[in-house]
């Protein structure tokens, strides 16, 4: 497999771990990918309430990049995967909206036709390489472990332009991935709902709240960790849970949030430390501890 | 119905509230029902309370998608249940699981009060405020401003945004999906005369338009295409327009937008002090221990953002599009 690599800026910059998890995830599949290293941000969203248009020229802009390459887009963020699949929604919606951005690439020498896919590394582990193919590369069986799922709102929203009417598995793909490793799903109504990080600046108080109501729960319903393809959520769900759920609920942070290719790599037997798990707020030493306990597949 | 060779079985978990108990008792309860296999899950419901449990209360009127009585939760989300059929949510017959909207306070059963709702719709002043009315015949707009209003006026008022909005979950003094969007039509309609203070007022007001997440729950569950965040976001960037900058979300999403058009990324440390403002010290004094629990974790975003290569052409790009607009 080989893909064109869009880490996304907090791979690179809050989430280091993420970066250095899936490098060593995807080389031990022997997944190829070129780094898309002159491709802009996103804009996440963010950029687009000054100027949707802008955002949409920039996506299109690093699809063009891809489709000169040949190769399907990976990202490693659920916001990534959402805003550029919502701006490659739109384009190919609107020939006449796609002619007017590629007018502004044409002075890079880009064009884009409309063939570039996304895909979240959680969806290419499952839609191209297989579960039955990533078993076999698992050294540990995660019996035992308990996992809530945390997909972040644009991994799941809109549907229609994450095309999960034509990818219906797309809908449960954290809880199969966290089954094939052997690990027990905790489910939660939260786990679709917002973490609270888009409004962490703007409204703190609200943000605590969702914090400390996510991890509280998946705490109370028994999750050992928290899993998400989202650093975003990541960011919120771990850096500020220890302020969260102090303020809203009086207790201590213990709910680690990982990282899908941390969950891949203890699976794989990857040490902790190539996966960054010493790098997170809220202590991973106990899913770790259970994870290197776990029975030894064959 | 009877059942037949014609007819399928629909299993449903039903969420029960009877207010008449000391402070309310709440319970579930099942019932299997046969169908016709074309069926919506609201006549799914309707059998229930006719054959098998008279005390069961719902709410619903059309039946076509039009009065926006029945909306409810069916499996997690809200939906009219006049528009949904159960092979389309059940599709091998698994067990439904049906509660009333969240967000709105519960009369009995799955029948909510539309009080909240409409205390929200209130908020935003949802009617015309033109500064002068004609002397003779109606005041219109064009036809191609009326059409813009559409995806607004199409809301039915059904209250499922506001059911399943993440926001108004742990703050329920948001204005709410349904409303922003109504607060929108105004804003859009050339004949109102209170646009700007409409706007100043959303973006200045508790609960106002920056307090959405931007989770899109009430994109996905509207009926009716009215896609309120979307609305929101249109608010947000009107808002600016208009002059408005006294906001964090103002100022987030200035950063943002900066940040990449100098280097092609995201600096994720001046956006976080931006956001919170460079002379605002007791934000950034709040900021200051998870900044050093991220440094002492090696996870502090680097004090030097990341640039993508040849960012130069991002710029270019910038302001090919800026010169134009």
């Amino acid at each position: 497999m080989k893909y064109a690599f869009y880490p996304g800026c907090v791979a690179r910059g809050g989430a280091p771990e993420l970066y250095d998890s899936a490098i060593a995830v995807m080389k031990r599949l022997g997944i190829e990918h070129l780094e898309l290293t002159k491709a802009a941000c996103t804009g996440a969203g963010v950029l687009q309430e000054k100027n949707r248009k802008m955002g949409d020229i920039l996506n299109v802009r690093t699809f063009a990049m891809a489709e000169q390459m040949g190769l399907p887009i990976m990202v490693l963020c659920s916001t990534c995967q959402g805003v550029m699949s919502q701006a490659n929604h739109r384009v190919k919606q609107d020939p006449e909206y796609l002619a007017e951005i590629n007018r502004h690439l044409s002075e890079e020498g880009l064009e884009y036709k409309g063939t570039t896919s996304i895909k979240h590394l959680l969806w290419a582990l499952i839609e191209d390489i297989g579960l039955d193919k990533l078993r076999e590369t698992f050294t540990r069986e995660l019996t035992g472990i308990n996992m809530a799922p945390f997909y972040g709102c644009y991994m799941v929203r809109p549907s229609e332009a994450l095309e999960f009417p034509t990818n219906p598995q797309r809908e449960t793909s954290l809880e199969d991935l966290i089954e094939s490793v052997g690990g027990n799903v905790t489910d939660f109504a939260g786990k679709t709902a917002c973490c609270g990080f888009p409004i962490l600046f703007i409204n703190q108080a609200n943000s605590m709240k969702m914090v400390a109501n996510h991890t509280g729960t998946a705490k109370d319903l028994g999750a050992d960790a928290m899993v998400t393809p989202c650093p975003l959520c990541h960011l919120n769900l771990d850096g500020y849970q220890p302020k969260a759920r102090r303020q809203v609920r009086g207790d201590k942070a213990d709910l680690p949030v990982i990282h899908v290719p941390q969950l891949i790599g203890l699976a794989m037997g990857i040490s902790e430390k190539d996966l960054g798990l010493q790098k997170h707020i809220v202590s991973t030493k106990e899913i770790v501890r259970k994870a290197k306990d776990a029975p030894v597949l064959a | 119905m009877a059942a037949n060779s014609e007819t399928m079985k629909v299993n449903l978990k039903i969420k029960r509230f009877d207010p008449a108990e000391s402070g309310g008792k709440t319970w579930w309860q099942e019932y299997e029902v046969d169908i016709h296999p074309d069926s919506t899950v609201l006549d799914s419901l309707i059998e229930v309370r006719e054959q098998n449990d008279g005390t069961l209360a719902l709410r619903c009127a059309c039946r076509a998608s039009i009065c926006g009585s029945c909306g409810m939760k069916v499996n997690g989300s809200a939906k009219l249940v006049c528009k949904t059929r159960v092979v389309d949510v059940a599709p091998h017959g698994e067990k439904l699981i049906i509660e009333p909207m969240g967000n709105q306070h519960v009369v009995r059963d799955l029948v909510v009060s539309l009080d909240t709702f409409f205390d929200q719709i209130n908020r935003v002043e949802p009617y015309l405020q033109p500064s002068f009315v004609p002397e003779k015949g109606e005041y219109t707009a064009s036809n191609e401003s009326m059409e813009n209003l559409l995806t607004s006026m199409n809301c039915i008022m059904c209250g499922c945004c506001v059911s399943d909005c993440t926001v108004l979950e742990v703050d329920a003094n948001f204005i709410g999906p349904a409303a922003l969007a109504k607060a929108w039509r105004f804003t859009e309609d050339p004949r109102d005369a209170k646009r700007s203070e409409r706007l100043e007022k959303l973006n200045n007001e508790d609960g106002g338009i920056w307090d959405c997440t931007r989770c899109m729950k009430c994109v996905e569950v509207c009926p009716k295409g009215v896609a309120p965040m979307d609305r929101i976001m249109e608010l947000r960037e009107d808002a600016i327009m208009a002059g408005n900058t006294n906001t964090s979300g103002y100022h987030h999403t200035e950063s943002f937008y900066k940040s990449v058009k100098k280097n092609g990324r995201l600096d994720e440390t001046r956006l976080a002090i931006d956001s919170a403002g460079w002379t605002n010290i007791p934000r950034l004094l709040d900021l200051a221990p998870i900044g050093l629990a991220a440094m002492r974790r090696g996870k502090l975003p680097p004090v030097l953002p990341h640039k993508a290569e040849d960012n130069q052409k991002v710029k270019d790009l910038y302001k090919r599009v800026e010169d134009e607009d």
